[in-house]
C-alpha cells in the first residue's frame, strides 16, 4: 500500500510540475512570432502593454454598443419609444458607434 | 489512501502558493509566461482537489470506517445513494467540497478568458488561489478529511437522517455552486481595481458566471425551502433561519449586480456601485459559508473555541478591507462616463429596483447578524424571529414586485410620459381586473395578499404585452408565423426576454407564497383511530395505524429500523379526496447504553411527511406517534434484558405488532395550503428563464448578428 501511495504521489507530483512549468518551458524556446491579444499562439505576447489593453477596451465597448443600437430599435417597434425619441437615439448611438469604430481603427493603422 | 489524500491537500497548498507568486510576479513584471503559469495552478489545483475529492468519496462509498469523516457520518446501515451524499454532510468533507467546487469554476472562468483580460485575470488568479489556499489550509490544519482512528470502528455512526431525502443530496452542491461562483465575479472585480481597468470589459467577461451563481444559489435555495416543507415536521419552507438567511443575501445583491452591470454595459454609468455589489456579493457568500461551517449559530461564544471561526473571520476581515481600500483608492477611474437622461427611463427603474435589493439584503443582513452581535457584546441570547423580518421585507417585496412589471414597458434612456401612459395601460387593467375578481369572489380578508396579487397581474400583464408587442414586430419584419416569431424573437434577444420570464417565474413564486401564508388552514391536535377533525373545508378521520419495519421495508428507503404511521382519510363534501399515510422514522443509535432494542430505535427520529399535492391546494400532513406509553417501553425494556443483539429486531417486531393492536391516541399537524404548488412552478419558470438568459447564442448567428449591427451602423454614418 505504502508503495502504491509513493508512486501515485510521484505521479501527481509530475504531472503538477508538467502542466505548472509548461509556459515557463516554452518561455526558454526561440520565439516565434508574436501573436496579437485574442489570438491563439504559443510564444509570448504584450498582453499587458496599454495598446492591447485599449483594444479590449473598444472591442468591448463596441460590442455594447451595438447591443444598445439593438435595443434601441426594439423598444422602438415595440412602442416604447415614439419616432421622434428613437430617431434622436438612435442618432446618438450611431455616432457614438462610428467614434469607437474610428479609434479601433486608428489602433489598427498604428500598429499595421 | 488516507495518506494519498493527504499529500493531495499538502500538494494542492504549495500549488496555491506559487500560484499566487507566478501570477503577482508574472502581472508586475510584465512576465507573461508566469502568468500563464499561475493560470495553470488553478488547472493543477482543480485536478489535485478532484483526485483528493474522489478519494474520499470511495472511502464513503465502501463504508471504510478507518477515516474518521466516515464512521462519524455514514454507516453500512445508510443506503449507497446517501452514502455517496453523506461526504458534505461531515465538516471536513463540505470544506473539501467548497474548495474542489471552487477549483472547477475558476479553472473554467480563466480558460474562457485565457485571451482576454490577461492582467486582470492574473490577479484574478491569485485571488482565486487565494481562496483555493485559505480553504485547503482549513483542511490541512483543522479540519482534515483523511483523519484515520485506530482502531477501525466495526460501524458507523451513520448519516443524519434529517439528510436522508433526495433534495438533500442536491442541496449543498447547488448552494456551494452558487457561494463559490460568487467569488469569480470577486476576484475578476478586485482584478480590475488592481489593474486600473474598471471598464465594461471585465463586466462582460464575468457577467455569465454572476449569472451562474445567481442560478445556482437560487436553486440551492428553493431545493432548501423544499426540503423543508416536503420533509420536516413543521409544514413551513421559510423560517428565517440564519441559514437560509445565510444564501438568500448574496443572491439579493447578485440579483442587483445583474440589473445594474447592464447600465454599466450601457452607459458607463454605476462603476462603484458595480464593483462594490460585486465585492459585496462575494463577501456574503464567504459570510454565509463562515456562518453555517464555524459554530457561531450554536453559541456566539462557540466560535471562538471552535477551530475554524478565528481563521473565517480574518479572511472576511481582509475581503472588507481590501474591498474598501481598493474603491476608494480607485474612486477617479470609477467616474460615471454618463448621468441619468431621464427619471422615466429602464436605468431609472433598475435603479429602484437596486436600492430595494440592496435594502432587503440590509434588513436580513441586520436580522441575521444582529443578534449575534448583541449576545456578543451583551452576553445575553437574541433572537429575532419571522415576524420582525415580515415587517421589513414584505412592503420591499411589494415594491419589488411592482418594479418587475415597471421596467420591461419602458425604454432604455428616455420614455416620454405619451409613450409610458400608452405602455401602462394593459398592465394596469390586468391589476385591476384581478381586484374587482377577488372583490367579487369575496377574497378580500388578507389585504397585503390582495395588493400582492394585484401587483403579480400587472407584472403578467406587462411582460405579456411585451412579448406580443415583440413577436408582433417581428412578424412585420420577417413575416414568420406568430410561434416561430415568438421562438426567433427570445433567441435574438435571450437576455431581454430570458430576464422576462424570470420576472413572470418570481411573481408567480410570490403569489404562491401569498396565498399560503394567508389563507393556510392548520390543526395541531390529537386523535385515535376512528376519530375525525376538519381542517378548512376538508374532513380528516383516522382510519388506522401503520407500522414497517427493518430498513428494507421502509417505504422511503431512508434506512429506518422502524416506521409508525397512520392512515387518513381526508374528504371535502363528503367526496374523497386521498387517502395518506404520514409517518415517522425511528432510527438506530450508537449508544449501547439504550439496550439491544433500545438502540435499535434509540436514534433521533424523523417525520415522514404525506401530502396530496395540486395546483390549487396541498393538503399536509404530519404524525407524532407517541411510543413512550407503559405497554410499549415494557416491551423495549424486556427485550432489552432478554434478546441479544442479532436478536433485537424481533423485540421491535412485537413493539411494532403491540402499536398496531393497541394504538395509544397520536400528535398530527395538519395544513391545508392553497396555491403552494405555485411556489415551485415559479421557481422552474424563473431557472427556465435564466437558462434561457445565460445560454450562449450560436456562433454563427452571433457572428451574423455583429455582422449585421456593423453594417448598420457604418450605414448610419450617412445619417449623422
Amino acid at each position: 500500500m505504502g508503495f502504491l501511495i509513493a508512486i501515485l504521489t510521484l505521479l501527481l507530483v509530475g504531472l503538477v510540475v508538467a502542466l505548472v512549468s509548461a509556459p515557463l518551458r516554452r518561455a526558454r524556446e526561440p520565439r516565434a512570432p508574436i501573436p496579437q491579444d485574442g489570438e491563439s499562439g504559443g510564444a509570448p505576447d504584450a498582453p499587458f502593454a496599454p495598446d492591447s489593453r485599449l483594444r479590449d477596451e473598444l472591442e468591448a465597448a463596441r460590442e455594447a454598443k451595438y447591443r444598445e443600437i439593438r435595443d434601441a430599435e426594439l423598444d422602438f417597434r415595440t412602442g416604447k419609444l415614439s419616432s421622434e425619441d428613437y430617431r434622436a437615439i438612435d442618432a446618438d448611438l450611431r455616432a457614438e458607434a462610428i467614434e469607437i469604430l474610428n479609434q479601433l481603427e486608428r489602433l489598427r493603422t498604428r500598429d499595421a | 489512501m488516507a495518506t494519498f489524500g493527504f499529500v493531495c491537500l499538502v500538494l494542492a497548498l504549495i500549488v496555491c502558493a506559487y500560484g499566487i507568486g507566478a501570477s503577482l510576479y508574472g502581472v508586475r513584471s510584465g512576465r507573461v509566461e508566469f502568468s500563464e503559469s499561475g493560470r495553470r495552478s488553478v488547472y493543477a489545483l482543480a485536478g489535485i482537489l478532484t483526485t483528493a475529492f474522489l478519494v474520499l468519496e470511495i472511502a464513503f462509498l465502501r463504508s471504510d470506517f478507518a477515516f474518521n469523516a466516515v464512521a462519524d457520518t455514514s454507516s453500512r446501515t445508510t443506503p449507497a445513494l446517501y452514502r455517496a451524499a453523506a461526504v458534505w454532510s461531515s465538516q471536513e468533507g463540505s470544506l473539501l467540497l467548497w474548495a474542489w467546487l471552487m477549483s472547477m469554476w475558476s479553472s473554467l472562468a480563466l480558460f474562457l478568458t485565457r485571451k482576454r483580460l490577461r492582467d486582470v485575470a492574473a490577479y484574478a488568479t491569485a485571488i482565486m488561489l487565494g481562496f483555493g489556499g485559505f480553504f485547503v489550509a482549513l483542511m490541512v490544519f483543522y479540519a482534515d478529511p483523511f483523519a484515520t482512528t485506530h482502531p477501525v470502528p466495526a460501524e458507523g455512526v451513520g448519516l443524519d437522517p434529517l439528510l436522508r431525502f433526495p433534495t438533500m443530496m442536491i442541496h449543498p452542491p447547488m448552494l456551494y455552486s452558487g457561494y463559490t461562483l460568487c467569488t469569480i465575479p470577486f476576484a475578476f472585480g478586485m482584478g480590475a481595481l488592481l489593474a486600473r481597468r474598471v471598464d465594461a470589459d471585465w463586466i462582460k467577461a464575468i457577467r455569465r458566471f454572476a449569472f451562474a451563481a445567481w442560478l445556482f444559489l437560487g436553486i440551492g435555495i428553493l431545493l432548501g425551502a423544499l426540503w423543508s416543507y416536503s420533509e420536516l415536521g413543521w409544514g413551513g419552507y421559510w423560517g428565517w433561519d440564519a441559514v437560509e438567511n445565510a444564501s438568500l443575501m448574496p443572491w439579493l445583491t447578485g440579483t442587483a449586480f445583474l440589473h445594474s452591470l447592464m447600465i454599466q454595459e450601457k452607459r458607463g454609468m454605476l462603476k462603484v456601485w458595480n464593483v462594490s455589489l460585486v465585492l459585496a456579493t462575494g463577501t456574503l457568500a464567504i459570510m454565509g459559508t463562515f456562518l453555517v461551517r464555524s459554530g457561531i449559530l450554536d453559541s456566539i461564544h462557540a466560535f471562538g473555541g471552535h477551530t475554524l471561526g478565528v481563521p473565517f473571520v480574518c479572511l472576511i476581515g481582509a475581503m472588507i478591507v481590501g474591498s474598501i481600500y481598493l474603491v476608494v483608492s480607485r474612486r477617479d477611474m470609477l467616474r460615471t462616463e454618463h448621468r441619468l437622461d431621464s427619471w422615466l427611463s429602464r436605468e431609472a427603474a433598475f435603479l429602484g429596483n437596486n436600492v430595494v435589493l440592496v435594502a432587503l439584503c440590509f434588513v436580513i443582513f441586520w436580522g441575521t447578524y444582529f443578534p449575534l452581535i448583541s449576545e456578543a457584546v451583551t452576553g445575553q441570547e437574541a433572537s429575532v424571529g419571522p415576524p420582525w423580518f415580515d415587517r421589513y421585507t414584505v412592503p420591499l417585496a411589494l415594491i419589488l414586485v411592482l418594479l418587475s412589471g415597471i421596467g420591461p414597458v419602458i425604454a432604455w434612456r428616455r420614455a416620454t410620459l405619451a409613450n409610458a401612459r400608452r405602455n401602462f395601460l394593459v398592465p394596469i387593467g390586468c391589476a385591476l381586473a384581478t381586484l374587482l375578481a377577488l372583490e367579487l369572489a369575496g377574497i378580500n380578508q388578507k389585504p397585503l395578499a390582495l395588493v400582492l396579487f394585484c401587483l403579480a397581474a400587472f407584472v403578467f400583464g406587462s411582460v405579456g404585452q411585451e412579448f406580443f408587442r415583440g413577436t408582433r414586430a417581428r412578424r412585420a419584419m420577417a413575416g414568420e408565423a406568430a410561434p416561430l416569431a415568438l421562438l426567433a424573437l427570445v433567441r435574438r434577444n435571450r437576455r431581454r426576454y430570458g430576464g422576462y420570464i424570470v420576472h413572470i417565474g418570481i411573481a408567480v413564486l410570490f403569489v404562491g407564497v401569498a396565498a399560503s401564508s394567508s389563507f393556510q388552514h392548520a390543526s395541531q391536535l390529537s386523535l385515535s383511530p376512528g376519530q375525525s377533525t376538519r381542517v378548512g373545508a376538508y374532513t380528516v378521520r383516522y382510519l388506522r395505524p401503520t407500522a414497517t419495519i427493518t430498513p428494507k421495508y421502509d417505504q422511503a428507503h431512508t434506512g429506518s429500523t422502524l416506521s409508525l404511521g397512520a392512515l387518513l382519510y381526508i374528504t371535502k363534501n363528503g367526496h374523497h379526496v386521498a387517502t395518506l399515510n404520514p409517518s415517522e422514522g425511528y432510527y438506530a443509535s450508537e449508544d449501547p447504553s439504550q439496550g439491544t432494542v433500545g438502540s435499535l430505535i434509540g436514534g433521533q427520529p424523523v417525520s415522514h411527511v404525506a401530502m396530496d399535492a395540486s395546483l390549487t391546494r396541498n393538503v399536509w400532513t404530519a404524525i407524532d406517534p407517541d411510543i413512550e406509553t407503559p405497554a410499549l417501553k415494557r416491551i423495549v425494556t424486556v427485550g432489552n434484558s432478554t434478546l441479544p443483539a442479532e436478536d433485537a429486531l424481533v423485540g421491535i417486531a412485537y413493539l411494532a405488532r403491540a402499536y398496531l393492536k393497541n394504538p395509544p391516541a397520536a400528535q398530527f399537524n395538519l395544513l391545508v395550503s392553497p396555491l403552494v404548488m405555485w411556489i415551485w412552478i415559479g421557481g422552474l419558470i424563473g431557472l427556465g428563464g435564466g437558462l434561457i438568459a445565460l445560454w450562449p447564442a450560436p456562433s454563427a448567428v452571433r457572428r451574423r448578428v455583429a455582422a449585421r449591427s456593423r453594417e448598420r451602423a457604418v450605414r448610419g454614418l450617412a445619417r449623422v
